[in-house]
């Protein structure tokens, strides 16, 4: 594989990027008029509906051009983060999104940090010790958690954690390194296991597959240390479809996350869609949105390339064809 | 001579395999899922008290003889409602699970068997609504055009969908290159009658175990919108809606919230152990393991 089909690729992909986010921020501005309602009355929100003001409205959305064009106004002002006001709160949308991200952010990092660094350990000492009883117990754990609902868990937790144990902070975000950390524990642990009943499912399998395979075996007897045969063979090959799950990672982080701020009531960016949908707080839900797309284009983008790193058996020589 | 007898379909189903053992995890999920579907059909028999009798004397009570599970902020009887929150809890999750069956396999079959410029088509839709996640369009999408429980589960169908239709689009593709697939052209049958006479009955099983996931997923998913408001509406006795309105109860009542919780780990669980054991009696994958 060459340098230039590597650049040809990841061009051919930064295009099919763009046109699907593209697309995605069509559908996300018609969400105006898709909600029950008209227009200048959503924008209106709370305010009176009085002929004047609803002429203010209009002139302000320019609601009386043509769809395309208002959509058109609306992407070029998007495209320089301008996402109007918000409705609830008449602040920037964006200024509104500042102050919830950083939340979001630590209690989404922490939780990546805790799914993979039990996650993958866990899958491969299943897969090392398969048919046992730690296999079992592992496969249990991981069964749950891919199927236990984040706010579910998270009340579980709550309630044995910090209304029974007393170890932990029941509500609310905290101030200082310490003390976020403190609140930030149990919503990560809540997200983190659905996270991490994938990683390791997905783990175990992808070793235990490669364990099966005939340069594993060889690798034995020729005598490679045990940990080379794992570490350098068996791990690595297996981390090929642990990367490519990256994508339906974040999906599974995303939607908990939403979840799991409204479960611990923390004022993130997921418990600020919820009320934005919940108000019909349109311009939000629209930034909210295509901030989301952006993430998750992006996340699939970065794990495909991960991927070629890591194998480098990979031909877009092959994929052009 | 033996190679031909081998990759004959009825010869693989007949060759000595590792017997997949009936684990007792299995049977324990059977069993509550039995409870959880005896509860969705008769839980207004079953249940003790009317789940949605107000009875503001005997308001946040803790467990007693007359109420197992205690009593809610505006009285009601907790087990009651629990036991008649079965219904929404599997009842929307099972007409997604069907829907999503039914656009899989229609399209799946059609990807895989036809191939060339309807298989791309196929194929781009499915990749596209995969990469969507799902649960936060469905958020978006249910909570912007007002909500609802039978809007959830017909967006759920649509993305769920692909799941069904990659999988059975697989396994076709797979049969497609059979000896048995080649025979009925020669013989001259239709397009249509070979893919749903002759191929569709090697994939179903396939399709069926992997309804089951999807399933699970739906439980999963669907009581996550009732959960954030955006699925039944508000007085309905729904596990999701339970622990949304009991969330700050768990000092008072702490089994307001958790036996709704608890109820759909169980059956989330239950659903998914089932599902897993399915896939693996009934792919050729569950060979390997």
């Amino acid at each position: 594989m060459t340098r230039r089909s590597l650049a040809l690729y990841v061009g051919r992909r930064l295009v099919a990027l763009v046109l699907l986010v593209v697309v995605i921020s069509f559908v996300v501005f018609s969400l105006l008029y898709l909600a029950p309602g008209s227009p200048e009355q959503i924008l209106l929100g709370a305010r009176p509906s009085t002929p004047e003001t609803v002429a203010a409205i209009r002139a302000e959305y320019h609601l009386d051009d043509p769809f395309l064009v208002q959509y058109w106004d609306w992407a070029r002002d998007a495209l320089q983060f301008d996402f109007g006001r918000s409705i609830r709160t008449n602040e920037p949308v964006v200024d509104g999104i500042r102050e919830r991200f950083w939340l979001t952010l630590q209690l989404g990092g922490l939780a990546f940090l805790i799914t993979m660094l039990l996650g993958v350990p866990l899958g491969v000492l299943a897969a090392l010790r398969r048919r046992t009883a730690t296999d079992r117990g592992v496969v249990a754990l991981s069964v749950v958690g891919v199927s236990a609902p984040a706010f579910a868990t998270g009340i579980l937790l709550l309630y044995v954690f910090a209304v029974r144990l007393g170890w932990f902070p029941v509500f609310g975000e905290g101030s200082g390194v310490i003390d976020r950390l403190q609140h930030l524990a149990l919503p990560a642990i809540a997200l983190a296991l659905t996270g991490m009943g994938l990683v390791l499912k997905l783990t175990r399998t992808a070793v235990i597959g490669s364990l099966e395979q005939d340069y594993v075996t060889f690798a034995r007897a020729r005598g490679i240390p045990r940990r080379r045969v794992l570490g350098a063979y068996a791990l690595r090959n297996g981390l090929v479809p642990i990367v490519t799950a990256a994508g339906l990672l974040l999906a599974y982080m995303l939607a908990g996350t939403v979840l799991v701020e409204v479960t611990f009531a923390l004022p993130g960016l997921g418990s600020l869609l919820v009320e934005s949908v919940r108000t019909l707080d349109i311009p939000m839900v629209q930034a909210l949105t295509i901030l989301i797309a952006t993430i998750v284009v992006l996340v699939n983008l970065l794990a495909d390339l991960v991927y070629v790193a890591i194998d480098p058996r990979i031909s877009f020589e092959k994929a052009k064809a | 001579m033996s190679d031909v007898v081998a990759s004959s379909p009825a010869a693989e189903l007949a060759a000595p395999r590792p017997r997949r053992g009936f684990s007792p995890a299995v049977g324990i999920a059977f069993v509550v899922l039995a409870a959880v579907v005896v509860c969705a059909i008769f839980g207004p028999w079953i249940a003790p008290y009317d789940p949605n009798d107000p009875d503001l004397l005997a308001s946040l009570e803790p467990p007693s003889r007359e109420h197992p599970l205690g009593t809610d902020d505006l009285g009601r009887d907790i087990l009651s409602r629990t036991i008649v929150g079965a219904r929404t809890a599997i009842v929307g999750p099972l007409l997604i699970a069907f829907g999503a069956a039914l656009i899989g396999n229609v399209l799946g079959l059609i990807a895989g068997y036809r191939g060339g410029v309807t298989d791309s088509a196929i194929s781009r839709w499915v990749d596209f609504v995969y990469a969507l996640p799902a649960l936060l369009v469905a958020i978006v999408v249910v909570g912007v055009l007002g909500g609802g429980y039978f809007l959830a589960v017909a967006l759920l169908v649509v993305l769920f969908s692909p799941i069904d239709t990659r999988i059975v689009r697989g396994a076709t593709l797979d049969q497609r290159s059979r000896p048995y697939v080649e025979a009925a052209r020669m013989l001259g049958l239709s397009d249509r009658r070979i893919m749903t006479r002759h191929v569709w009955p090697n994939v179903l099983p396939l399709a069926l175990a992997n309804a089951f996931l999807t399933f699970a997923f739906a439980i999963v998913s669907l009581s996550a919108l009732s959960f954030l408001g955006l699925g039944v509406g508000p007085a309905t006795p729904d596990w999701g809606r339970m622990l949304a309105d009991s969330r700050t109860l768990l000092f008072d009542v702490p089994t307001a919230a958790l036996a709704p919780g608890i109820a759909i780990v169980l059956t989330a669980a239950s659903v998914n152990v089932i599902g897993d054991w399915l896939y693996e009696r009934l792919s050729e994958r569950g060979r390997a393991r």
